[in-house]
This record gives structure tokens, sequence and C-alpha cells, in this order.
């Protein structure tokens, strides 16, 4: 009964709100604590993993992870991982992004010294479940085009979708996706060029 | 005690259903039935939150003030669901890969400050978690049924990758009809709706005739002779 009285004073409600505020506080505080260290190491598992896809099997011998170097590009700094055989750099892996459909597609690539893609694979996108995402290799294999594709081969005029006269396939219903993945690696391979002798040489 | 606990249930999994009775909870019912398995890994979730949730609050319902009770619960909740999501993260991260996106959608899911509201601050700890399970598992069922159709009508598949969610020994529920391109209509919100209409419609039908069926029951008691 007492408990009653003195929930109904006025004095109550901050107390409480405090100190609901500060138990939530704590709770947030310790599982942040307690679970910091896996997220990390998951994340990196997982940034290796992703890295492992786009680079061939057996070609680096370092720590790709640890040997980064990082590159401004239209302003924004752009981490590129260096696989290296013998001291040698053989392909650089780094992230590009383009608007696509609703909203930005996140897309990781590997490029071979000479400039050829090694592989490319989508990381993250909103596209639309069902059209849009075969841009994702689990779904569609698609994304497996580019592997081995250069900034000559095909042809300059010749980066886009088959519905713009290019090399690469749209999909039934999604043309603006796969437009501004080709549209991404593209990018990606005059970026690379632009800065060749930076990555390769240091 | 035990017909209290059935009828719990019974309103959690049909009478009173989130989706299909209460409407509850439509942002996440539209956005995540892609497919059934986004809706059956997006309903356990909210079943776990629900039922901690639940919990909780009937916990502390006499210390918490009926002016404050609301900003009480909110924090409550999000702090459940982001302590779930980092512990996810942390010990469960293939399936955090696939469900990440849905896990802090569960802060916004009105079901569970309405069960909160509605249930568990008047009830009882042991039956405000019998009602978050059922609710829970009510949910779960409307997600994972509204997700099969439009997986089935939209993309011709059922359960695709469900082993994902499930590990891959779940990979015999995987079926994908040969020849079918799918009826995108359905994967987008319009066909949600549309198909949320018609399983409202054949939810209703189906209660009638029960209603019907129930008269006809009780009319033959009163008077046996006329049977």
């Amino acid at each position: 009964m007492k408990l009653d009285e003195i929930r109904e004073h006025i004095g109550y409600q901050p107390v409480l709100l405090g100190i609901v505020a500060l138990v939530a506080s704590a709770a947030l505080a310790m599982a942040a604590g307690s679970t910091g260290e896996a997220i990390a190491a998951a994340e990196a598992k997982d940034l290796r993993d992703s890295l492992a896809e786009v680079l061939p099997a057996g070609l680096a011998d370092n720590d790709f992870l640890k040997d980064t170097l990082a590159i401004d590009k239209a302003g924004k700094p752009v981490t590129i991982y260096r696989a290296r055989h013998a001291g040698a750099v053989k392909a650089a892996v780094f992230q590009v992004a383009e608007r696509g459909y609703a909203g930005e597609i996140n897309i990781l690539m590997a490029v071979d010294a000479e400039g050829h893609t090694l592989g490319v694979r989508v990381l993250k996108h909103t596209e639309t479940p069902g059209l849009g995402d075969k841009i994702e290799v689990k779904k569609d294999p698609w994304v497996k085009a580019f592997d081995g594709k250069s900034l000559g081969d095909p042809a300059p005029e010749r980066w886009g979708v088959k519905k713009d006269g290019g090399v690469f396939d749209q999909f039934a219903g999604a043309t603006i996706t796969p437009r501004a993945v080709v549209k991404a690696v593209k990018g990606g391979l005059d970026f690379f060029a632009e800065h060749r002798t930076e990555i390769t040489g240091g | 005690m035990s017909n209290d606990y059935r009828s719990i249930i019974k309103e959690g999994l049909w009478d009173q259903n989130v989706v299909f009775s209460q409407l509850l909870a439509m942002c996440p019912a539209m956005a995540v039935t892609t497919s059934g398995t986004n809706g059956l890994g997006m309903g356990l979730a909210t079943t776990a939150v629900l039922v901690v949730s639940n919990v909780l609050v009937s916990m502390i319902r006499h210390t918490v003030s009926s002016q404050v009770r609301i900003p009480v619960f909110v924090v409550l909740i999000a702090t459940l669901v982001t302590v779930v999501d980092m512990a996810m993260n942390a010990w469960l991260h293939d399936l955090y890969k696939v469900l990440g996106l849905f896990i802090a959608l569960i802060v916004v899911n009105c079901a569970i400050l309405g069960r909160a509201e509605a249930f568990a601050v008047k009830n009882g700890v042991a039956a405000s978690a019998v009602d978050g399970l059922a609710m829970g598992l009510g949910f779960t069922g409307a997600l994972t049924v509204m997700g099969l159709l439009r997986e089935f009508l939209g993309a011709g598949t059922l359960f695709a990758q469900a082993s994902n969610l499930l590990g891959p020994s779940f990979a015999f529920l995987e079926m994908k009809l040969p020849g079918y391109g799918g009826a995108l209509l359905m994967i987008l919100p319009p066909g949600g709706f549309a198909l949320l209409g018609f399983l409202l419609a054949g939810k209703r039908a189906m209660e009638r005739r029960a209603e019907a069926r129930a008269a006809v029951r009780g009319r033959g008691l009163a008077t046996p002779s006329a049977a």
C-alpha cells in the first residue's frame, strides 16, 4: 500500500526514469564490453573471407589485411589491400561504390598488377529482392562475368550492359542495377590505372 | 489455471493474432515477408524479444507508475533489442549476417510495446511469459505463411536460403518450381498488401463458419427434438 502512495508522488517519476536510464546504460555498457572483442574478430574474419573470395587462392603469401594503403578518390580515402607474392605486388583489393536503383551498392574488387579484374563481389546493396539482387553471387553467377576483364577488353565503349550496346547482360526487369555495377567496376579499373605506380611501387 | 493458459495461447496464435487480427507490426510484416525464410527468422527473433520484454515488464509492473510507464517500457525494449543485436553479432555471426538488418527493426515493432501495455503490465510473470511466447509464435506463423505465399507466387521458390538460417541440414526445405519466373508484383509491397487482404478475408470466412456451426450446435442443444 505504501508503494502505491509513493508511486503517485511527482518526485517519484524523474527518479524512476533516471534509475531506469542508468540501469539500461549499465546493461548496454556491459554488453558492449563483453561482445566488442568477439564482434571485431568476427568482422575481421568477414573481411578476410570476402577478400579471399575475390583473390585467387595461393596468389598472395603475405597478410594482406595488414598491407594497406589509403588513396583519395573523389575526396574520400579508399583503403587498398595489397596482395604480394615474394615481395612484389600481385594484386590490389579495394572497395568501390555506385548509386543503384535504391541506394549505394558497395562492391569489393581485386585487380592484378596488369589491370585485369580478378574478381568482383557485391558486399552490400539495397536493390529490389528478386530483381536487382541477382548481383549477389549467391543468387546468380552474373558478377563473375567481370573476371579477366580490363580497360581495353572489352573496348571502352563496350563497357556497359547489352541494352546500352555493351557486353554485359542486364536482368529482366532490372537495368539500372547492373548498369550501376558495370559503371562501378569500370570506375575501379580507371582508379587503379591512375594510381598504378603508387599501388604497385610502395 | 490450465484453462487460463490455454486461452492465452489460443488468443496469441489465432484469436488475437498480431498480424491477422490486431493488424499490428505491419511495417516488419510487409518489409520482411519477401521469402519464407526471412519471415521465419524475423518471427523467431521477435518472439525471443517479446518473451523477455513481457517477463521484465511484468516483474517491474508494481514499481513503475502509470504516468511514466511508456518511456520506461520504450527504454527497456530498446535496451533489450540492442543487447540481443550485439550478442548475436558476437556469437551467432553467421545468423546475424542473415537477420542483422531485421534485429534493429524489432524496436519499432509496436506489437512488443502493445503486449507490454495490454498484458504484461496487468498480469503475473508466468502468464506474461506464456503470452509473449504465444503472441510471438502467432506472429512467426503469420510472417512465415505470408513469406511462403509471396515467395511462391513471386519467385516460384519455397524456403530459398533456408540453410543460411537453420543450418545445412535444412537444405531439403528449399524448393524451386521449374520453368516459372514468378509474378514480381507479389515481392513488391503492393503484392504484400493484396495478399494480406486475401488472408484476412480467408480468416474472417473461417471464423464466420465456425460461429455459424457453433450457433447451430447451440440451437440443437436447446431443442434436442428439432434435430
